[in-house]
C-alpha cells in the first residue's frame, strides 16, 4: 500500500542542463611532462595518428592548454581519469 | 646510463648499474609513501572510510530508516577536497576547475582507484628493478607502467623543486654548493631515462 506523491521537485533546475553543448577534455601545459611523452599518451589513449597527437601536444605547449577530445560528460570524465593515471593535468568542462 | 632499446612485442630493455637501480628504487619509494599517506585516507565512494574511523555498525539492521538516514548523511557529506600536499595534489589533480562540487564528486569516485593504479605502476618498477643492477627486460605493459611511474617521480621532483620549462637555466643559476643542485641533476637524468623509454616503445 502506498500513496502517490502529489508532486516531485526534481533536484536540478532547467538552467543547469544544456544538452546540446558537448563536453570537453582539456589538457593543461605542465613544465615537467616531456613533449615526446605527451605525444605518446595522446596516441595511445585516444588512438590518434602521430601527426594529430603532435599537433595537440604543441597546442598544449604553446597555448597553455588544448581541447583533446569532446563528447558526453561521462566519456570525458573517463578520459580525464586515464590521463591523470599518466600524470597529465587534465580537466573536464562543458563547451560554451 | 645506457639508453632503452626496443624489444620484440613492444617492450624495451636497458642495462642498469647497481647504483642506477638503487637510485631508481630510492626515488619510487617516496611516491608510494605519498600515495599510501596515512594522514589522508583515500575518500570512499559510499562505504565507511576505514575500520578505525567507522562507527560500530549494528550486527543486523533491517530498519529502513537507518538505511535512509545513512544514505542521506553520505549524500550530505562534504565532497573531498584536493590533497593539501602539493605533490599529492599534482598526482591526484582536480578534474574540474572553478567547480569544487563537481571536482569533489569526481574525486570521491575516482581517487581511490587512481591511487591504486599509481601504486601499481610504482610497484611494477620496484619488482622489475634488478637488486644488484643488470639487464631490465620490460614487456609492453611493464614499459607503460614504467613510463607512468617515472612520470610520477618526475612530477614529485618538479613540484618540490618548482621546476619551470627552463630547468637547465634554473640549474645553471644555482650556486654549485646549493643542495638542490644534486636534485636538479637527478631530475634531468630521470627525464633522459623516460625520454629513451618513450623512444624505444614508439619507434
Amino acid at each position: 500500500m502506498s500513496v502517490a506523491p502529489a508532486e516531485v521537485d526534481l533536484p536540478w533546475s532547467a538552467d543547469e542542463v544544456t544538452p546540446d553543448k558537448p563536453w570537453l577534455t582539456i589538457v593543461w601545459n605542465d613544465p615537467v611532462n616531456l613533449m615526446s611523452y605527451v605525444t605518446y599518451v595522446f596516441e595511445h589513449v585516444f588512438g590518434y595518428p602521430r601527426s594529430k597527437a603532435e599537433k595537440l601536444m604543441l597546442d598544449v605547449h604553446h597555448k597553455g592548454k588544448a581541447v583533446v577530445a569532446s563528447g558526453t560528460r561521462e566519456a570525458m570524465e573517463r578520459n580525464v581519469e586515464v590521463l591523470h593515471g599518466y600524470g597529465l593535468w587534465a580537466t573536464v568542462r562543458q563547451d560554451t | 646510463m645506457e639508453m632503452f632499446r626496443p624489444m620484440k612485442g613492444g617492450g624495451a630493455s636497458v642495462w642498469l648499474s647497481a647504483g642506477e637501480a638503487t637510485l631508481l628504487r630510492t626515488l619510487v619509494v617516496p611516491v608510494l609513501d605519498l600515495l599510501n599517506d596515512p594522514d589522508r585516507p583515500a575518500p570512499s565512494a559510499g562505504q565507511a572510510q576505514s575500520a578505525e574511523q567507522a562507527p560500530p555498525e549494528p550486527a543486523e539492521s533491517d530498519d529502513l530508516f537507518d538505511d535512509l538516514e545513512k544514505m542521506f548523511n553520505e549524500t550530505a557529506a562534504t565532497p573531498p577536497e584536493a590533497p593539501a600536499d602539493p605533490v599529492l595534489a599534482r598526482l591526484l589533480p582536480d578534474a574540474y576547475t572553478g567547480d569544487p562540487e563537481a571536482a569533489g564528486e569526481f574525486r570521491k569516485y575516482t581517487e581511490p582507484s587512481l591511487r591504486e593504479a599509481k601504486k601499481y605502476f610504482a610497484q611494477t618498477m620496484l619488482e622489475t628493478l634488478p637488486p644488484k643492477g643488470g639487464r631490465v627486460k620490460l614487456t609492453a605493459d611493464q614499459a607503460r607502467d614504467w613510463l607512468r611511474a617515472l612520470n610520477d617521480v618526475r612530477l614529485m621532483f618538479g613540484v618540490r623543486l618548482e621546476v619551470t620549462e627552463d630547468f637547465e637555466e634554473q640549474l645553471a643559476s644555482l650556486d654549485p654548493k646549493d643542495p638542490r643542485v644534486a636534485a636538479f641533476e637527478v631530475y634531468g637524468w630521470l627525464g633522459a631515462v623516460q625520454e629513451s623509454l618513450v623512444r624505444a616503445i614508439t619507434r
